[in-house]
């Protein structure tokens, strides 16, 4: 497909990069002359020099004969009305924008026809939504759904005392007594597929797929007593704050929210009027023990500055609060970070690149591409749904026939409302949803991609 | 640096050059012709085991590919095929001295067209395609080529845009499409497009068809080599202008023709460099039809030749269809002026390129400006577009460099005791891959008489003029080479 790109910050470098090494041609649109002379030396593309809202910018960067136009600067308004601009001049064109403002939260989803938007990207939103998730299945590092939320893959760091540590994953079943499947395993920052035969060690980080149903018997067996999140305490009053704690306040949690900027603290407890908003500075020690940190059972740092949100997540690890959230901006592949207690992290950058990839593969998905992509592990591994048509090879033979490549797993089938966690003797038909774990090293975008030829 | 990339490229390179050979080898088994048969093939064998080398070395090649390493290819590219190019001449004996059959390939390769060569129509035909076919080769970039055909690694990466920018001439080179592979599968097409219509033409002329592919190559990638010893003279007017008109053709931007396919005429014949490159013919073939009318019978000849010859250095081609050494001293001087022009950018031809001196004389119209109104922010546009304050550095440093090798150059050669003009057309019409010069150096004589100093000085001069010297350049400097 032929895609337009506005904006050559860091959402837009990697769409470039992960949309052009799926064979998209792609133009980028930036106003920064060094900007795209950066990216045009590292990646296959042309680059346009000008105003993305501009007509034409637009016609000089070919939006007549595009198929899809991402709006991505860092203004709103150029994004919005870049998207307008495009859809006046080709209403074929399929357009993406990203809308993070919360102001205009509401009229970017109702007037949606008006802008010509066919997605809304708000990163922001986004993380607090994946945030939420995360504190209501405590336990997990990491949840990823699949088939409509019927299948998940959630992620686990093994501690010395688990029961699982020196253990051979096919005795896995009789311990856990429920029936679920390592899909990947994260060692010494290297993905690996596993086999049976593969032994758990201590400080490993397993994805394991199961259906949504068994989670809290997967994580009961497990032996981690999940004590459900009640008192929730944010660092950092930015937008994330905000969704989150309207994300939270649905479920019935209790938010407080630390914030630094009277300003922003008499704005947030204008608008918030069931949160408790703490004007003081997150980064003391003095001030947290103050506030009594070990009495909350979720922590999320949601500051600007990484590092400030490491050190917050270390001391409140530190407090043995259960469930640490820390949102990280700098996350591609930090595998530096990989060893520290700082509990799951979440990078709204990359949430909402993968939300574009997957748009994009669902727009293409008439060609038999995955409709949905989870990238796993820091970004080495990938979880890929598709959903299997007549093209798709080996259709009804039991799995343990079929040979695939070492580095992709089939991992669950889902055939109608039931989902079914493969096993030797698992088979699909076509219609079923099946996700494929991949370790990254090879470039799975259709599903026969997956066999050994 | 990376050297192991570095060498897998050479290595293709290597291997796309033993294919190009092909072609020239069954010519010689046709003819019988063993001499030339074994030379090129011991020639395939040898670049074969060298681009085998170069293979297992880049074999494990890790990713990092900028700037300095796309004009560090470049340059070696360049010689090693040149070195291995050279072979079939230098192993057939036909060119006896290592250093004549160097200079002949390069001069294919570097599309100049000088010869050392007395006696062309002695040399076998399969050798006589084989440098014709250099030029063919060296017209769009061999490297180019390679980007069209094959995938050097990741899909999706954007060094090979710096090999782009290192082989293809001209201030400010872009793709013309997303992907790099079909940016280049479009310059190519239009290439061979034009060069079988040149070919076509010329067949209906009547001319033998070896000898119609050879001066259809020769032309094509504006180099100059011909199958007669008096270039294109003795053929027919018909054939005369057809050529004529192709080298013009060939001396256009090609990105011209991309628009021109996209049915946008408007931008097209807007471009301010083809209007230059059409006025400049256009003056120089009228003041020079006038000048030289009392040598010819009538108008029309006069008009001909004066066309031919405009074309031939304007694109720096460098047939001849007369021997303009014999010209009035005011068409001698318009022929040699024009030698320093040079045709557009992203043409096959060489020179300094029209655009560079758009952008010098816009510049320097700048300044005059500025000095009269110092407050005032002025910026210079080419094409209604302002162009970036970093190309107009680069184009004045590029002068520099361009007026510096010539001196330097004229300096060494001047060594061997020929006139200066002599040496210096020599010097020019090398470094700006024209071909023949005048005196000496003339239409009708050739390179043969110069030391072999003189001879490696302008092979450097030629290759440094392809590839726009700073791929040249920098294989001499040091901060290439040395780690900090």
């Amino acid at each position: 497909m032929k895609i337009l790109v506005a904006g050559g910050g860091k959402v837009g470098e990697v769409l470039v990069d992960k949309l052009g090494n799926e064979g998209h041609e792609i133009t980028l649109i930036d106003s920064d002359p060094y900007v795209l002379e950066h990216i045009m030396e590292q990646y296959d593309v042309i680059t346009v020099h000008g105003n993305a809202a501009s007509m034409d910018t637009l016609e000089q960067a070919g939006v007549d004969e595009s198929d899809l136009l991402i709006a991505a600067t860092d203004a709103d308004e150029v994004n919005m009305l870049s998207c307008m601009t495009a859809h006046g001049l080709n209403p074929e064109i399929h357009t993406i924008g990203r809308i993070r403002d919360p102001e205009y939260r509401q009229q970017a989803y109702r007037m949606r026809d008006l802008f010509g938007l066919n997605l809304v990207i708000n990163p922001e939103q986004e993380a607090a939504i994946e945030i939420g998730r995360l504190l209501k299945y405590p336990g997990f590092l990491n949840i990823e759904t699949f088939a409509k939320g019927s299948a998940e893959i959630v992620s686990l760091r093994i501690k010395k005392d688990s029961q699982l540590v020196n253990v051979p994953l096919k005795k896995l079943d009789s311990i856990i007594k429920c029936k679920v499947l390592v899909c990947a395993v994260v060692r010494d920052g290297v993905c690996v597929i596993p086999d049976g035969n593969f032994v758990v060690k201590e400080n490993d980080l397993i994805y394991v797929t199961a259906s949504a149903d068994q989670l809290s018997t997967l994580l009961k067996n497990l032996g981690i007593i999940a004590r459900e999140v009640k008192h929730v305490l944010i660092a950092g009053g930015g937008k994330i704050s905000y969704y989150l704690a309207l994300e939270l306040e649905k479920i019935g949690m209790h938010v407080s929210i630390i914030e630094s900027d009277p300003e922003r603290c008499s704005l947030l407890a204008a608008s918030l009027p069931n949160a408790t908003i703490i004007e003081g500075d997150a980064s003391s020690q003095n001030f947290l023990d103050s506030e009594g940190i070990e009495r909350f059972d979720g922590m999320v740092t949601l500051t600007g500055l990484d590092e400030l949100n490491i050190v917050i997540s270390l001391y409140a690890n530190e407090k043995n609060i259960p469930q640490i959230v820390t949102k990280l901006s700098h996350a591609e592949n930090n595998r530096m970070l990989d060893s520290l207690p700082i509990g799951s992290v979440i990078s709204p950058k990359e949430l909402s690149c993968n939300s574009i990839i997957r748009y994009v593969r669902a727009m293409q998905n008439k060609q038999g591409a995955a409709i949905t992509v989870h990238r796993i592990a820091d970004g080495q591994g990938e979880a890929i749904e598709f959903i299997i048509d007549e093209k798709d090879l080996h259709v009804g033979e039991p799995l343990k026939d079929i040979r695939t490549k070492k580095d992709a797993l089939i991992v669950s089938i889902t055939h109608g409302n039931k989902t079914e966690i493969a096993s030797g003797d698992s088979s699909y038909q076509v219609g079923d949803n099946v996700v494929v774990v991949s370790n990254g090293k090879a470039t799975i975008q259709n599903f026969n991609d997956i066999f050994v030829d | 640096m990376n050297y192991r990339m570095i060498m897998r490229i050479i290595a293709h390179i290597l291997g796309l050059e033993i294919l190009f050979m092909i072609p020239a080898l069954l010519i010689a088994i046709f003819n019988h012709n063993n001499n030339v048969v074994i030379a090129f093939v011991q020639t395939m064998i040898i670049t074969g085991v060298a681009a085998g080398c170069a293979w297992l070395i880049g074999r494990s090649a890790r990713k990092g590919f900028y700037a300095r390493e796309g004009l560090v290819t470049t340059g070696i590219a360049w010689i090693v095929m040149s070195i291995f190019g050279c072979l079939p001449f230098y192993f057939s004996e036909a060119i006896p001295h290592f250093v004549d059959a160097l200079f002949e390939i390069v001069s294919g390769f570097t599309t100049t067209g000088s010869s050392i060569l007395s006696d062309v129509e002695a040399l076998p035909d399969s050798l006589l395609y084989w440098r014709s076919f250099s030029h063919w080769v060296g017209g769009m970039g061999v490297l180019v080529f390679l980007l069209a055909v094959i995938p050097l690694s990741g899909k999706n990466e954007g060094y090979t845009l710096h090999i782009l920018r290192a082989e293809s001439p001209g201030p400010s080179v872009g793709k013309l499409v997303p992907r790099m592979k079909k940016t280049a599968l479009i310059l190519y097409w239009i290439y061979i497009g034009l060069t079988v219509l040149d070919f076509l033409f010329l067949l209906v002329g009547g001319m033998p068809p070896l000898e119609a592919i050879c001066t259809a190559f020769g032309t094509a990638g504006t180099g100059g080599f011909g199958v007669k010893n008096d270039s294109l003279a003795s053929y027919s007017p018909y054939l005369q202008n057809v050529t004529t008109v192709f080298m013009f053709l060939f001396g256009v931007n090609f990105s011209i023709y991309y628009i021109l396919l996209m049915r946008r005429f408007k931008d097209a014949f807007s471009d301010e460099e083809l209007r230059l490159y059409l006025g400049i013919i256009f003056v120089s073939i009228l003041v020079i039809t006038l000048n030289i009318l009392p040598l010819y019978d009538g108008f029309l000849t006069a008009l001909r030749h004066a066309a031919f010859q405009v074309g031939t250095v304007m694109s720096t081609t460098g047939f001849a269809t007369t021997d303009f050494d014999l010209w009035p001293s005011l068409s001698k001087t318009i022929l040699f002026i024009l030698m320093f022009g040079g045709a557009c950018a992203g043409s096959t031809g060489g020179g300094f390129k029209l655009a560079r001196y758009i952008l010098l004389f816009k510049n320097l119209r700048r300044n005059i400006h500025e000095s009269l109104h110092p407050t005032e922010i002025r910026k210079v546009r080419v094409n209604q577009v302002a162009v970036d304050e970093k190309i107009l550095r680069n184009t004045n440093a590029y002068l520099v460099a361009y007026v510096a090798i010539i001196f330097a150059t004229f300096l060494i050669v001047s060594l061997d005791g020929f006139s200066m003009e002599t040496n210096l057309s020599a010097v020019v019409a090398t470094f700006n891959n024209i071909g023949p010069g005048f005196a000496s150096v003339g239409p009708t004589c050739n390179y043969s008489q110069f030391s072999v100093l003189s001879k490696l000085v302008m092979i450097g001069n030629m290759l440094a003029g392809r590839l726009e010297i700073f791929p040249i350049l920098v294989l001499f400097s040091r901060g290439t080479w040395v780690r900090k």
